[in-house]
Parts: structure tokens; sequence; C-alpha cells
């Protein structure tokens, strides 16, 4: 459903000079599918992501969502930031159905459609409840909720997990693989974590800097529902080392 | 909210105590020392002279409180809309802001003389020098709220396909508030130094004017007074802009106090 054909881009820095971020991108992922990208700082998995939402024009190359190029944000992709961004000023009810509002889509059945998400997520007597009263791993629950309550095909995560400690981390990502098990949604996932990487995926986009370019994509041949104790089996140690070395190999190459 | 009253009072209290005791000390010395009236009155003495002309210094403190008010509401009706403004564009901030910076480095007193030859000596160039005195503060802090918001903000904004008003109104304005509400409060405070200036330099009525007059006739309790008026209604209208913050937007100030905890 999601098409990138040899997207390329540019941005032109603060001095004037052209900076290439990505090159030569081109990428498939299938509706439902779950996919992970893994890269050093820099390499562009933030602009990639942000290409795919519509928010940045590719600067050649097409990004093509459901046989249609994107040329500016759509209703049925939805984003999740690594800071929870949630409007300080509204309690966490408001903070989900905001973007519905946003898109005039708000009508009677969606406040208890919220409520419901929430109780999914565990947050189930927070509705009235401030963004500053909640911890890290709540606030980014309910930027969680806020995305999935517009009914996604798409959805794109901008290391969502992490500002958060280790164990909320892992906590939060079988709670995502939950949430997107019950959902026909494509998830588009970037992270710098090797093991959250393989734990969520199926398939993991490797990419190396400067500029960014796919080094390889891995097949995560597990079983779902993953757990925890995959990290021991033969194949998570296999998908580890082959990303670990393309990162490495990327990096020592750059360095000579 | 009873508590929380509770130890908002709690929390006044040594600011009480040394307001207090500063009256006692200047008190106490002025009669130990033997300081002269029209050099510095006791406390005491600025109570007598003002309970006996009291509906004449209302009258004064009335008219006053009448300029720092328009002075006030004119400052805000101007800054918001100047913020957004200038928010709006780096061009439009790099052509307005040297225009700004023009009219804070221009003294208000030279200016009210010339401002009451043009426009008259009637309300309105003391309405003037008390909005010039006062609206900076407020600008240059709803500015930097407006462009405060965080990026993701923005983007979830253009995300939701939602244009450049709607961002304005639901993003970026409410985002702004507590910021707003910190040059409200200096703009108060500075509505009151404002409305002074101008009736120094002209005006017939006014506590700046019973200041001056009172003066010329070494009356100096009276004009001690005034002064003592003058603090009491900044203090008041600064205390009415943070009531009006915690009442309106509670989530506000509890924002602010974060954000300057990890300043």
């Amino acid at each position: 459903m999601i098409n990138l054909r040899g997207v390329q881009k540019t941005f032109r820095g603060r001095d004037g000079a052209a900076v290439e971020a990505l090159r030569d991108i081109s990428l498939d992922v299938a509706p439902g599918e779950f996919v992970a990208i893994v890269g050093a700082s820099g390499c562009g998995k933030s602009t990639l992501l942000r290409l795919v939402a519509g928010l940045v024009p590719a600067s050649s190359g097409q990004v093509i969502l459901d046989g249609a190029p994107v040329t500016e944000p759509r209703t049925d992709t939805a984003m999740v930031f690594q800071a929870a961004t949630l409007l300080p000023w509204a309690d966490v009810l408001r903070n989900v159905t905001f973007p519905m509002r946003l898109m005039h889509r708000h009508d009677a059945t969606i406040d208890d459609k919220a409520r419901a998400l929430l109780a999914t997520a565990g947050l189930n007597g927070f509705e009235t409840k401030l963004p500053r009263e909640l911890s890290g791993g709540m606030q980014q629950r309910v930027a969680i909720c806020r995305a999935l309550l517009q009914e996604p095909r798409v959805l794109l995560m901008d290391e969502p997990f992490g500002a958060l400690d280790a164990l909320t981390r892992e906590e939060m990502s079988l709670e995502l693989l939950r949430l997107w098990s019950t959902r026909q949604m494509a998830v588009i996932f970037v992270t710098h974590s090797i093991s959250e990487a393989i734990l969520l995926a199926d398939r993991v986009v490797v990419m190396s800097p400067r500029p960014g370019r796919i080094a390889d994509i891995i097949n995560v041949a597990l079983p779902r529902p993953r757990a925890f104790e995959q990290e021991g089996t033969e194949e998570f140690q296999r998908c580890a080392a082959h990303i670990r070395s393309l990162i490495f190999q990327g990096r020592s190459a750059h360095a000579a | 909210m009873r508590p929380d009253r509770k130890a908002r009072l709690l929390a006044s209290l040594p600011a009480w105590g040394a307001t207090i005791a500063l009256f006692l000390v200047w008190e106490i010395s002025v009669h130990v020392f033997q300081i002269r009236e029209f050099i510095l009155p006791a406390p005491s003495a600025i109570w007598q002279a003002c309970i006996g002309v009291w509906p004449n210094l209302l009258g004064h403190s009335m008219a006053t409180l009448g300029t720092v008010l328009m002075g006030f509401f004119a400052s805000v009706i101007i800054s918001l809309p100047l913020a957004m403004l200038i928010a709006s564009s780096p061009t439009i901030s790099a052509a307005i802001y040297p225009l700004l910076v023009i009219t804070q480095s221009i003294p208000k007193v030279a200016l009210a003389p010339i401002l009451i030859v043009a426009l008259g000596a009637n309300e309105m160039p003391r309405i003037i020098v008390t909005f010039l005195v006062a609206f900076f503060p407020l600008v240059v802090s709803s500015v930097a709220g407006l462009l405060a918001v965080p990026p993701e903000l923005i983007e979830l904004g253009r995300a939701c396909r939602a244009g450049r008003f709607q961002e304005l109104l639901r993003i970026r304005l409410p985002f702004a508030v507590p910021f707003v509400f910190g040059g409200l409060k200096v703009a108060a405070a500075l509505s009151v130094v404002g409305a002074v200036v101008a009736e120094f330099v002209g005006a017939d009525a006014g506590l700046g004017y019973l200041i001056q007059t009172s003066m010329a006739f070494f009356r100096t309790p009276l004009a001690f007074g005034a002064v003592v008026v003058l603090a009491i209604m900044g203090i008041v209208l600064f205390q009415a802009v943070a009531l009006a913050e915690r009442l309106l937007f509670p989530w506000s100030s509890s924002v602010e106090g974060t954000n300057k905890a990890a300043g």
C-alpha cells in the first residue's frame, strides 16, 4: 500500500549549501505490515517518516499511498513523536480527541470511542487529568491513543519510546503489538534500538548515514505473538548480528 | 480549593511581616532621630494627612486609575494582534521590531509635552504615554509564547490538515497563554508608572498631579500618601491579573512555573 520509488530528499542548509538527507530510497510496505527502521543518527529516518506523512515533499522520486502520490498530509495516516507533545491546557480526553476536532471529524460517538481506547491502553479513570499529572509513559500512551483514534491505515512512529526508561519501554512495546494486532494498520517504526526493532517488526530496514540510504532489509521470521523470551532464539540473534554488522560496517567504511 | 487557599495565605505571611516591620522601623526612626516632617514624615503623619482630605485623595486616585486602566487596555488591544503579526513571519518581525525598540528608547517624559501640544490637554495624551510605557514587555512575551510551541505540535496540526488560522487559534494562542499573562503582569505594573509620568507633565487631576502640587507647598505627608496609594494600585492590578489567570486558565500558572524551573 505504501510504495517509495527512488525517493531522494535534499535540504537547503542554513548556510545555503545543499544537504542530501535521503538517496534512492525504494521500499514497499504491505497493508497491516509492521516495518521498523534502524540506523545511526543522521541517516534520515525521521525525514523518511515525514515524507510518508506528506509533511515534506520529496526532491525527486515518488511516495505512493494506495496508488496515489502523497503531496499533502492525509487523514488516514497518523503520527507519534518521541515527545508526547500533548496540549498542556487540555485534559487527557480532549487531547486524544484533538486531531478529530481539527479534522472536523468530531461527533457524538468519538468521546465514547476515545474512552474505550484509553481503557484498553490502561488509562481508565485518567480522562479528566491534565498531561502534567501523568508520568512520561502514560503521556506517551495518550499520544498513541490520540493517533489510534483516527483509525489510521498507516501509523508512523518516530522513536516513540526513546524518552522512556528501559522497563516502561519493554512494557509499551508489547502493548503496542497488542493494539496493532487487533487492527488493520501498517506501522512504520523508527528506532535506535536493534532489539526493539526485531521484537516488533515483520521487516527491519537498516539505513546508513550521509546520505541516508537503505543498506539492507531483514525479514524477521519469528512467530507472533512476540514475547521477550524470543530474544534467546537463534533467529533473533541472527537478525541482531546481521543488523549490527550492517550498521558498524557502514561506520568503519565512513571513518576510513 | 480550601487547603490551596490556606497554603497561599501562609506563603504570603513573610511579605506581610516584612512590610509591617518596615513601617514600624520607619515610624520609630522618625521619632527617635526627630526627622523633620517635610523631609521624611512618619507613617502616622501620612495617615493623618490623607484622612483629613480623603474625598480629595479619592478623586485624584480615581482619575489616575482611569488613565491606568485605559492605557492598560490599549496595551492589551494593540499588543496581542501586533504579537500575532510579528510571530506570523520573520520578514514582518524584522520590519516591526526595530520600530518597537525605537519607541522604547525614547524617554516618555520627553514625549509627553509634545503629545499634549499635538493632542490637546485632555485624557488622550496621558493614555498614549501610559500605553507607550506598558505595551512593550507584553508584545515581547506574547511573541515569545507564540514562537515557543514545540515543532512536533505544529507538525501534528499540519498532519491533521489544520490551516494557518486553525493553527494559530487552537495551538499557538493557547500555548502562549502563560507567556501572555507574564507580560500582562508587567504591563499592569508599568501602566501605573506611565500614568504618573503623564500626569507630572500635563494634568489637572490625578495622583501624579497631587504629588507635584503637594510638594510645591511642602506638604510632604500628602505626597507620600499619594505614593502609597500608587503602590497599592500597582499591587492590586498585578494581583488582579494573576487572579484572572488562575480563574480563567487554571493550568497556566503551573505551566509557567515548570518552564521557569526547567530554564
